[in-house]
């Protein structure tokens, strides 16, 4: 088993789960940079079992999914309940900045001490999150926030990973996307628990609700459909359908095994994804000493990447071959 | 994953003039950090929570109302009370030159007046880091 950790990360740990804020944004910063400290500090955090429900929330850009994380925020405060936000906007691939401006649309919460919000830059990550935005869900989670809520940068197509780390994801569009969402019907569509349809006093609402509605009916007779549902985070307008449907559907999930065996499935999926991907780069290295040396071999017609592929899928560590 | 630097940019008071804020802003995040935007008319209080919970390593206050005199000690002391200690300060807006020295012994380590390039911003940030005080 592994080394639980210098002393220093037992403390940050005990802090988080005590609720002390300094500790909880210093063990944010530690998963979010990477640092040698990540593991051992998840390693004592991580309990699939403790949270009752974790949101995502996603959708284009400019659907409104922080203002409408916002008024789930006072739904749930209004509670007593402490809620965690992990809001992620996109970094440049150019500069490596990012402006995250989701505070701004969340600014009534600000001085709240009953609820952590977090931005966080993508830093290169695919998939509408950032690479450790499941590890900082866990932080918020051990420090008694939940719900945590998870806001995605603004999605197009394919990011849909936060479909892997939310109990429950709510997809957010709005009037004017129009033709667009027969496009995502493929993607991002599928994963949506709850499709909410925000900006409901603007117009075009009626084609909207159309077009999910065509693009619903095509799903395989057997799949569940979502719930739609109406809403508009500015006047307030359906917040009170959407706030009781979800928590139903938390009810319903909350800590059920299936619901914690999910969680366990996809914490391990996403952990041997990162930790295969070094493990083969060891393999590479171990064999060709760089990566840049193994393409020099593929480039004389040494070997091919789909040799090195079999080298690595038949490794068994002791330097034998299979 | 390589540590990158984080800045809140935020507006304390009254004033919802907040183009020198984004401008700044956005020349950091071209920088190459990380910057959180906290909008216009927040508190004290909420300036400083915020920025201990994103745990940044600097706060710039902008102010053109006037009641920076007032307004950015405050923030100074929350943040220290919170444990904030470590996070350094700027300021920028309308401030006149002799108001500088009392909010450079409030704790903030320069405060950029009008015509400032948001190169010396990106300057000042640079050097901090490099060597801290």
């Amino acid at each position: 088993m592994m080394d639980h950790g210098s002393e220093e990360t037992g403390q940050l740990a005990d802090g988080v789960r005590s609720g002390d804020v300094l500790r909880i944004a210093r063990a944010l910063s530690i998963v979010e940079n990477g640092h040698t400290a990540a593991s051992s500090l998840m390693h004592s955090l991580f309990d699939p079992a403790r949270r009752e429900i974790t949101i995502g929330v996603t959708g284009p850009p400019g659907a409104g999914k922080s203002s409408l994380t916002s008024r789930l925020i006072s739904y749930w405060r209004g509670l007593h309940r402490r809620v965690g936000v992990i809001a992620v906007d996109p970094s440049s691939p150019f500069s490596g900045g990012a402006l995250l401006g989701d505070r701004v649309r969340m600014q009534e919460h600000a001085s709240d001490s009953g609820v952590f919000i977090r931005s966080m830059g993508s830093r290169g990550h695919l998939g509408g999150l950032a690479g450790s935005t499941r590890d900082a869900l866990e932080i918020l989670s051990a420090a008694s926030y939940d719900p945590v809520i998870v806001e995605t940068v603004g999605v197009g197509q394919a990011e849909v990973e936060v479909a892997s780390l939310a109990d429950i994801t709510i997809l957010v569009l709005v009037p004017g996307l129009g033709d667009e969402v027969q496009a995502m019907k493929a993607g991002i569509m599928e994963i949506g628990d709850v499709i909410v349809l925000n900006k409901a006093d603007r117009p075009g609402i009626d084609q909207l609700e159309a077009s999910v509605s065509a693009s619903l009916e095509m799903m395989p007779a057997e799949a569940v459909r979502p719930p739609v549902i109406r809403t508009s985070a500015r006047t307030g307008e359906g917040i009170d359908d959407l706030t009781s449907l979800l928590s139903s559907m938390a009810r319903d999930l909350a800590n059920t095994d299936e619901v914690v065996r999910r969680r366990v499935s996809l914490t391990l999926e996403s952990i041997l994804r990162e930790r295969g991907r070094e493990l083969a780069r060891r393999i590479v290295h171990r064999e060709f000493h760089s990566t840049e040396k193994a393409v020099d071999s593929i480039i004389r017609g040494d070997t091919t990447p789909y040799e090195i592929g079999e080298l690595i899928a038949g490794y068994t560590g002791t330097g034998e071959r299979t | 994953m390589e540590r990158k630097i984080r800045v809140l940019i935020g507006k304390p008071g009254l004033d919802g003039h907040d183009r020198g804020a984004k401008y700044i802003a956005r020349a950091l995040r071209d920088a190459g950090m990380e910057v959180i935007y906290t909008g216009i008319r927040q508190t004290p209080e909420a300036i400083a929570n915020a920025a201990i919970q994103e745990d940044v390593d600097f706060v710039g206050l902008s102010l053109l109302s006037g009641a920076h005199g007032h307004l950015f000690p405050q923030v100074a002391r929350l943040l220290r009370e919170k444990g904030g200690d470590r996070i350094v300060l700027f300021g920028g807006g309308v401030i006149p030159e002799e108001d500088i020295p009392q909010l450079k012994e409030a704790g903030f380590r320069a405060i950029f007046t009008p015509g400032t390039s948001a190169g010396d911003v990106v300057d000042f940030i640079c050097s901090e880091m490099e060597n801290p005080s």
